[in-house]
């Protein structure tokens, strides 16, 4: 069992139905990497090896989501699986744009339909703005990142660019999200849906969360794992 | 524009001693002395610093003079302690003033607590001052900060200390949030964006 494995009471050995009630974040993990629901006794080694999935990198991201401030020693990187940390973004990327977006957008609209069309207008154009900013951003990690990860783990050579260039600024579109969050929290006419406003900051502060924990698993998992590929360690 | 000082203090003697000294620097203005106040007086009369002497209460209810004057006024509450004052007491003022201090350590009191309300986070809820507002309004119309600089002849330095300060106050960061904020807030017109 390795060190960070022992720091932190997570282990494969565990029952999977018991880690994911420890932490209901977690429950977002196991949905994209493919798990089923329906665990009964079975472990997280168990479950994972089923899923394909190898179970160390599993809780690797587990222990990003449960643990604040969390980072992950050397040996928990070189043991991580690239090719599942690189599935969980790619399914984080369409759970935010299939899942979460979508339901920000119909609250937001419902919201703002009792407000004068002018107001309807400007706030509708910033969370559009917001969004296609949003889809840009994943476009090009979908694009141009993800591909050359994998070219790097099939040791492919003469790839475009190194991850070093990767994109690490994600600073404009956690701005706009957060201004979206203090403009609905606090200077939205009071004409607004209250019930629908509720829902619009919960899908927001549910994405700040969620994108806090993916920008992450980019810059500190991601990033260092490609970097060693790349230097032959 | 010189601070104005409320004087209130049942000694006659004290609080002409007290007035001479701030008179003397045109840094203060004297605006009265009283020996006792009432809180609709405290209001109309609307003092940057308040030098009291907690005499004036009940011994009881010396250790609540600020929360009661703060009730009137978000005026400095510096007490002028004729007779000694237990540490409790003490604690709840934004300075203390006694018989031996001498005018410059006085005058050195009365700025140390008029710095501190100025620096006191009132923060978040603040209302833009209207010199921020001109600066949003340009900020939201797209206007560079060499132009804004340019148009109300202050320095580009000055220009970024208004927007940081309308940041800070309105908790917006983009100029796209700000020209929602603007527009929310009638501050312009959907035209002058479009």
């Amino acid at each position: 069992m390795n060190t960070s494995a022992n720091r932190h009471p997570m282990s494969p050995s565990m029952k999977m139905a018991e880690l994911l009630d420890t932490d209901f974040s977690l429950l977002g993990v196991a949905t994209r990497l493919g798990l089923h629901f329906g665990f009964g006794d079975a472990t997280v080694a168990e479950v994972c090896q089923q899923a394909g999935i190898d179970p160390e990198t599993f809780l690797l991201i587990c222990r990003v989501y449960a643990f604040d401030g969390y980072r992950p020693t050397r040996e928990a990187l070189s043991a991580a699986h690239l090719l599942d940390i690189l599935k969980y973004l790619h399914q984080s990327h369409t759970y935010y744009t299939e899942m979460v977006v979508p339901e920000m957008a119909a609250a937001l609209e419902n919201m703002i339909r009792p407000c004068a069309e002018k107001q309807q207008r400007v706030i509708w154009k910033f969370f559009a703005d917001y969004k296609e900013e949003l889809a840009k951003h994943f476009a090009y990690e979908e694009g141009q990142v993800f591909p050359y990860v994998e070219a790097v783990l099939n040791k492919r050579s003469g790839a475009p660019f190194t991850i070093g260039e990767y994109e690490k600024n994600h600073s404009n579109v956690e701005e706009k999200l957060e201004d979206l969050k203090n403009l609905v929290m606090k200077y939205i006419p009071v004409r607004c849906n209250q019930q629908e406003a509720y829902k619009v900051l919960f899908y927001i502060y549910t994405l700040e969360y969620d994108l806090g924990k993916h920008t992450f698993i980019e810059d500190d998992i991601l990033v260092p794992m490609v970097g060693r590929m790349e230097n032959h360690e | 524009m010189s601070k104005r000082i409320l004087i209130v203090v049942p000694s006659a003697i004290a609080a002409k001693g007290l007035e001479q000294v701030f008179n003397d620097l045109g840094e203060f203005e004297v605006c009265a002395i009283l020996r006792d106040i009432s809180g609709q007086e405290l209001r109309s009369m609307a003092p940057d610093v308040v030098l009291v002497d907690p005499c004036i209460y009940d011994y009881a209810s010396r250790s609540g003079v600020k929360a009661r004057i703060a009730e009137y006024s978000d005026a400095a509450v510096i007490a002028f302690a004729a007779s000694p004052m237990d540490e409790d007491q003490q604690r709840q003022f934004d300075g203390v003033i006694g018989l031996m201090d001498t005018p410059p350590s006085i005058i050195k009191k009365v700025r140390a607590a008029l710095e501190d309300r100025t620096e006191a986070p009132k923060a978040e809820g603040e209302e833009l001052s209207q010199r921020e507002k001109e600066i949003l309004i340009c900020v939201a119309k797209g206007m560079l900060n060499k132009e804004i600089a340019d148009l109300y002849n202050i320095s580009i330095y000055t220009v970024i200390t208004h927007r940081k300060n309308i940041t800070r106050k309105t908790g917006i960061k983009t100029v796209a949030g700000l020209t929602v904020y603007a527009l929310l807030n009638n501050l312009i017109d959907m035209n002058s964006v479009e």
